[in-house]
């Protein structure tokens, strides 16, 4: 009697322990750079996906149509190269994957494009090439605010409150780079600043700026824009024209971490803009959450997750929406052209939503609506300077 | 023109510094050393966390970065190239075994410090204006007195290899190997201790700069490219071309920048390079028959 009761019991042990293994798992890809002097863009990504999914995982999972799901991340580094990362996203259609937040660059967004598109996979680039996103392109949805949205309204802002009259700009000679340098300069020039400096440039892989900024700071603009300067490179930047005396304002379109600011140009990053995302001054107490845990699980923080956080969230809210979208890029498209939206718990602002934009800039709503926040560096912190938004 | 001149020249001292390890180990061994730039990387970080993060006297850490470096390279020549020079004659064996290093210590690097910029503080703080003085130079003191450090290292680095026992026995065996070993140089020894000594020198050359540039684990690959053609200008395998070399390219560098822009500086370089090299394969230094 106690052998068969015992046997019972056993049994249907392994029975519960094999279904609740057995949980439907929903699985999103990352093709992204996770190595080399750019890996900070990829890893701030890939460990964003890891902290919410951990999170939502610790809760049994993420209830979509009355369904648990366990979110299983998939990354794979394409290490800053095109080629590479053509393979990672054919690994993804490989194993059925329909979502792939990255790549985080122009040459390795648009070289995934025809797989992407050929597979029905869904990729949130963050790479502000416009053709990924502009009709016939469709399977692209951009994860940030370009360079593009948030120059004139910062070039304005500097203009109208510091006086700012001449800009110089500086860009890595890489196509993402010279593109946003390009953009700028016509940007500057509708606003009527005098563009001082169109044309320098730098190798990506330069490590000691002096020689590269001396003719630049020589000029003395108003403004110093480092067109989609890398986090690695912009503290050295930044303490370089410092050193030569620049006293002026810096600007990059890219987001940046400002704890790397502070070791690496320390006080000289004062007065330095860069984008922001879910910052200190605009988040809610889930937010505030989820970087404890994200530094819980990685040691520390990057400010660059406070941008990256969103791309997971949109897919999985877009899902609860509509569960078909679980297996159909096409249906979550179908739901984001369908002026979707839902509330976004990740603002203080209990009216905040997450919503699809891109009209004005892409003709079609293929971005996600994330904040456009211009903050500046002030000893150690970033602080918001105003709070916009891309349509 | 003098702050060019001037950033030239202390962009040379750093670029002689980073090249003097890749060419010894190539004149001693005919090893080209990929991973030259990952082990400048390791001795940055090494320095990164002595110094900066534990706050403890900035000498330790290069000597610490560079003991580290030199005990990983003989390890890499005792049980890696070693093994495979005596297997193989095929001198492409060590080359994608050095290929084969520098991807290990690459994502060992990243594994190991992580994805982020790290910097230090620097051993000076300050900045020189030549303006008090008539002269058109703003340089950071701490610039000036890596550069220095750097020129110091050389000119030690170079009396070594010219009057002890080791640089003397080193040195033959770069000239002529059969000879050397039938004057009675250990070959084993010296190849372990030459390895040790490059390994070291890219180290200390990490630990020194990282003080100016910061360092990330991706920059490895790049260090690299940059000490060859440092060593392709002045000639593989000739120490004093490895600092030529360095000179040069620091100064054209600083020269193009200011009257060029960016990407025609280095296209000049580059083809210019090309140029040169159909010309003097060698090198300014190389002798044509090795």
């Amino acid at each position: 009697m106690m052998k068969k009761f015992v046997k019972t019991g056993l049994l249907i042990g392994l029975l519960s322990s094999t279904l609740s293994f057995a949980q439907d798992t929903i699985k999103i890809g990352f093709v992204g750079t996770l190595s080399g002097a750019n890996a900070a863009w990829g890893t701030s990504n890939v460990r964003s996906m890891e902290t919410s999914a951990e999170i939502y995982n610790q809760q049994g999972g993420v209830e979509i149509g009355n369904k648990k799901y366990n979110i299983e991340i998939v990354s794979f580094d394409d290490a800053y190269d095109p080629k590479i990362a053509v393979a990672g996203m054919e690994k993804m259609a490989q194993q059925g994957i329909k979502y792939v937040v990255g790549p985080n660059d122009d040459a390795q967004a648009i070289a995934v494009r025809p797989i992407a598109e050929r597979n029905h996979i869904a990729y949130f680039p963050y790479a502000f090439n416009k053709s990924l996103y502009k009709k016939p392109a469709n399977y692209a949805v951009f994860g940030m605010i370009a360079s593009y949205q948030w120059e004139p309204s910062v070039y304005k802002w500097l203009q109208d409150n510091k006086n700012v009259k001449s800009v110089s700009f500086i860009a890595a000679n890489a196509s993402d780079s010279l593109n946003q340098r390009d953009n700028g300069i016509k940007i500057a020039e509708d606003l009527g600043l005098d563009v001082l400096e169109a044309k320098a440039t730098y190798k990506a892989d330069t490590r000691d700026f002096f020689s590269v900024m001396t003719p630049i700071i020589k000029k003395k603009p108003d403004l110093l824009v480092l067109s989609g300067v890398s986090p690695a490179t912009a503290p050295l930047i930044i303490k370089t024209v410092r050193q030569l005396g620049f006293k002026g304002y810096m600007a990059a379109g890219t987001a940046l971490d400002a704890g790397i600011l502070e070791e690496g140009a320390g006080d000289a990053a004062n007065g330095f803009i860069c984008q922001g995302g879910a910052d200190d001054s605009i988040q809610s107490d889930k937010m505030r959450d989820w970087i404890s845990h994200y530094t819980k699980k990685f040691g520390e923080y990057n400010d660059e997750a406070n941008t990256k956080v969103f791309a997971l969230e949109y897919i999985l809210a877009v899902m609860k929406s509509n569960p078909k979208a679980i297996t159909s890029a096409d249906e979550f498209l179908k739901t984001v052209d369908s002026r979707w939206s839902a509330p976004n718990l990740f603002f203080k602002d209990e009216n905040a939503k997450l919503k699809f934009v891109g009209k004005t800039s892409f003709g079609q709503d293929r971005q996600l609506g994330v904040p456009l926040t211009p903050k500046i560096y002030e000893n150690g912190k970033f602080k918001t300077l105003f709070v916009g938004s891309a349509d | 023109m003098e702050q060019i001149l001037l950033n030239g020249l202390i962009t040379g001292a750093q670029y002689a510094l980073i090249a003097l390890g890749l060419t010894l180990i190539f004149s001693l061994m005919n090893i080209l050393n990929f991973a030259h730039g990952q082990m400048y990387v390791l001795g940055a970080f090494i320095t990164y966390y002595i110094y900066g993060k534990l706050g403890m006297p900035f000498i330790v850490a290069v000597i610490a970065s560079g003991l580290t470096l030199a005990l990983i390279g003989a390890i890499f020549e005792k049980y890696l190239f070693n093994t495979v020079l005596k297997r193989s004659v095929r001198e492409e064996s060590t080359m994608l075994l050095a290929a084969g290093t520098a991807f290990f210590l690459d994502s060992l690097i990243l594994i190991i410090f992580g994805e982020k910029q790290r910097s230090v503080p620097a051993l000076v703080e300050g900045v020189f204006f030549g303006e008090d003085y008539g002269l058109d130079i703003i340089i950071p003191i701490n610039r000036i007195v890596i550069g220095i450090i750097a020129i110091v290292m050389i000119v030690a680095f170079i009396l070594f290899m010219q009057y002890s026992k080791p640089g003397r026995a080193m040195r033959a065996l770069a000239q002529d190997k059969t000879a050397a070993q039938l004057m009675g140089v250990n070959l084993d020894r010296y190849s372990l201790i030459g390895f040790a000594l490059g390994a070291m020198l890219a180290g200390v050359a990490g630990s020194l700069l990282v003080t100016i540039t910061g360092v990330n684990s991706g920059i490895g690959g790049g260090i690299s490219i940059q000490a060859f053609t440092m060593i392709m200008i002045g000639g593989a395998g000739v120490i004093s071309g490895a600092i030529l070399g360095g000179f040069i390219l620091g100064l054209v560098e600083a020269f193009g920048l200011y009257y060029l822009p960016g990407d025609i500086t280095y296209l000049t370089i580059f083809v210019g390079l090309m140029i040169f090299l159909t010309l003097r394969p060698q090198g300014l230094m190389g002798k044509p028959w090795g």
